[in-house]
């Protein structure tokens, strides 16, 4: 079945008609993934790429029957769109973009809490369940269909795993972004609940970073609940404190910050760990064989 | 984006935190005269660097002359303050603060970050003042009040008066802290702070309550909206290479290592350092070249990098996903062309038109030291930084 995004999603793309919006909507096109229309206020009633443009979301959803949105528009913009989704109850929203203000991600989380969806990101390459539905940025062709859930902050560093699983012939069921941003939509413990339910993935790899508890909040969960095994990173060992490592979420503001911190606890915990990010995907083809 | 002590007071003022009588003063002269103004027989002089700990390190000292006032400026500004925080190198001080020294019954500990557990806006509050909060969560958790805004109604009063009561504050106290903290929420939100920190809040002796001394902190993706905020940046307060990157949109962090990294993106920037530790390398500095990485954008890195005096070999780590390696690989021989570079480069090229940007840089003829995968190129730094050694 594959996590959050499958082959029968109805995709929108919210700034549809950008520059980057367009490259990436027309990529995912051809790798598969249904993309009914898009949304750019003031451009209703165009076609773009062949697709219906609407001014509105909810007039989107209306006509299209749309179920999930990848957000394109600008970080100073892009609270406003996540929760114009939200309100036209779109299932599955995708934030691209790098940047948004943290406190309007305080926002956009409290009025999540009415809407029954499922925010993936900002700071995010996005989603994508290999052959069937891709919404983000990320190069299709280096992920192939398979069992196993990848969940990361990073974009790169999950590039580098995925690559890392495809040389050992490991295809993913789904692999989600969940970005690297202090407030984000969906933490690590929502993705893994939703593998766990999967009944296409078998076993889970989990690539973490320096700042915050979401990483052994999640071990901590996982080992309450999983059956699956997980195999976990955590960036940043090298990371001095105090300092932002590109990620705005990626910073080291107390001890527990630390990537050994939350790898050793993670360890405890149950999680695989892997300390080298060179063998991620050898730990994992180890674990999971 | 860190601002000074001063600055801080000045805004928190502005919203009605109350804060000591004081002025920034640039020199010794101004010093003085900022404290015949303020009046008074004892005054606090504090040197104004980003960096905490500035008691610890000698910046903050108690004046009861005004040729205190003068001797203490005159050894503060220009010298390098070392502080727990700033390493040891310290921090050049530039300016004071001159403020009246008060008397003082009790200190506590208020502040407000964005909590990532609870993911909202996030009193603290203790009747532990002076003292590290992180170390007062550790040994006494008990002593640590933590209240979350619900951002649809914003800091209620109930909530300020709960946790007054909670720190130990009695009567007319309370209202007073309640309004305080409720100035400070107010100041947080409309300048899209990330933390804001009183320490010690001081409770005088005849009762009131007053911002001793005050930190706050800004969201650099918000500045756009908060012009106020943008004026207070203090570019001295920030190494120069960064601030170079970062003009670049190069995101650069110096570190104390040799091997420079220029990578794509900051997860896969953080693995590759830590690959090079795990190999028992050291490195050199962070730097995520970002997504729509040009030859041009690759050619500063090179630069940025290389005025590190430290670096002895650079590796270049790039996994293409919006990125193209024919440009990385346009890049890399223009920059070792153009900038005669006589450290050993390292490549290590993967995801999108990884075939074509690897034969150019084995048609350029360059010296570059090709990698299979991060591992290799890991080993590879290693091994010839330990040829270099012997």
């Amino acid at each position: 079945m594959s996590v959050f995004v499958h082959q029968s999603s109805r995709v929108i793309i919210q700034g549809f008609t950008g520059q980057h919006a367009t490259f990436h909507a027309e990529e995912s096109m051809e790798n598969g993934t249904n993309v009914v229309g898009g949304v750019t206020p003031g451009k209703g009633g165009q076609t773009h790429l062949d697709r219906p443009v609407f001014d509105t979301v909810s007039q989107a959803v209306r006509e299209t029957g749309a179920d999930v949105s990848g957000i394109f528009v600008p970080p100073p913009f892009a609270a406003d769109a996540i929760m114009e989704a939200l309100e036209a109850g779109i299932g599955v929203v995708v934030v691209i973009a790098d940047g948004i203000p943290v406190q309007d991600m305080v926002r956009v989380k409290r009025y999540a809490m009415d809407c029954n969806a499922i925010i993936i990101g900002p700071n995010t390459p996005g989603i994508i369940t290999p052959a069937a539905c891709k919404v983000g940025i990320m190069p299709s062709h280096i992920y192939t269909p398979g069992r196993i859930g990848v969940v990361s902050r990073s974009g790169t560093l999950n590039y580098e795993a995925v690559q890392q699983m495809t040389e050992l012939g490991m295809g993913q069921s789904t692999s989600v972004g969940i970005g690297g941003d202090p407030v984000n939509g969906t933490d690590f413990v929502t993705v893994l609940r939703a593998f766990e339910e999967d009944p296409d993935t078998d076993a889970v790899i989990m690539i973490g970073e320096i700042g915050g508890p979401q990483e052994v909040d999640a071990a901590q969960w996982a080992k309450d609940n999983m059956s699956k095994p997980v195999v976990g990173f955590v960036a940043g060992v090298s990371a001095p404190p105090g300092r932002r490592m590109g990620h705005a979420g990626a910073i080291i503001s107390g001890q527990a910050d630390t990537a050994n911190a939350k790898m050793d606890l993670m360890e405890e915990l149950g999680v695989h760990v892997v300390r080298n990010p060179a063998l991620i995907g050898e730990t994992a083809n180890r674990v999971f064989s | 984006m860190n601002i000074h002590e001063y600055q801080t007071k000045e805004l928190i003022k502005s919203y009605g935190v109350p804060v000591p009588d004081g002025r920034v003063a640039h020199n010794v002269d101004n010093a003085v005269t900022v404290a015949e103004d303020l009046g008074g027989e004892r005054w606090v002089v504090k040197a104004q660097i980003h960096a905490g700990g500035r008691g610890k390190g000698g910046g903050v000292k108690v004046a009861s002359s005004l040729d205190e006032v003068r001797q203490f400026t005159d050894q503060m500004i220009g010298s390098q303050l070392v502080t727990p925080q700033t390493g040891e190198n310290g921090r050049l001080v530039q300016r004071v603060l001159v403020e009246q020294a008060c008397d003082i019954k009790k200190e506590y500990y208020l502040g407000m970050i964005i909590d990532r557990g609870s993911q909202r806006i996030t009193v603290i509050a203790s009747a532990s003042g002076g003292m590290d909060i992180e170390e007062v969560a550790k040994t006494q958790p008990e002593k640590v009040i933590r209240e979350a805004v619900d951002p649809a109604v914003g800091l209620m009063e109930f909530q300020c008066r709960k946790i007054a009561a909670n720190i130990g504050l009695r009567g007319k106290q309370i209202h007073e802290a309640s309004k305080l903290m409720r100035a400070l929420y107010k100041c947080f939100r409309e300048k899209d702070a990330l933390l804001a920190e009183i320490n010690p809040l001081a409770e005088m002796n005849d009762g009131s309550l007053m911002a001793l001394d005050a930190k706050m902190s800004f969201d650099g993706n918000a500045l756009y909206r908060r012009p106020s905020i943008t004026e207070f940046r203090d570019f001295d307060e920030e190494d120069p290479k960064e601030v170079e990157a970062s003009g670049h949109g190069l995101n650069y962090i110096a570190l104390d290592g040799n091997v420079g990294c220029i990578v794509n993106g900051a997860g896969l920037a953080m693995a590759t350092m830590d690959s090079i530790s795990f190999h028992k390398g050291k490195p050199a500095n962070f730097l995520d070249v970002g997504g729509g990485a040009s030859p041009e954008k690759v050619g500063n890195a090179f630069r940025i990098v290389l005025q590190d005096p430290n670096v002895k070999i650079i590796l270049v780590n790039i996994f293409a996903g919006i990125n193209r390696c024919d440009w990385i690989a346009e890049g890399l021989i223009k920059a070792m062309q153009d900038q005669k570079i006589e450290v050993p480069v390292v490549v290590r090229l993967a995801g999108t038109n990884v075939e074509k940007g690897a034969a150019m840089l084995e048609e350029s003829g360059l010296d570059f030291i090709m990698a299979e995968n991060l591992d290799d190129a890991a080993t590879r730094v290693m091994a010839i930084l330990g040829g270099q050694a012997s």
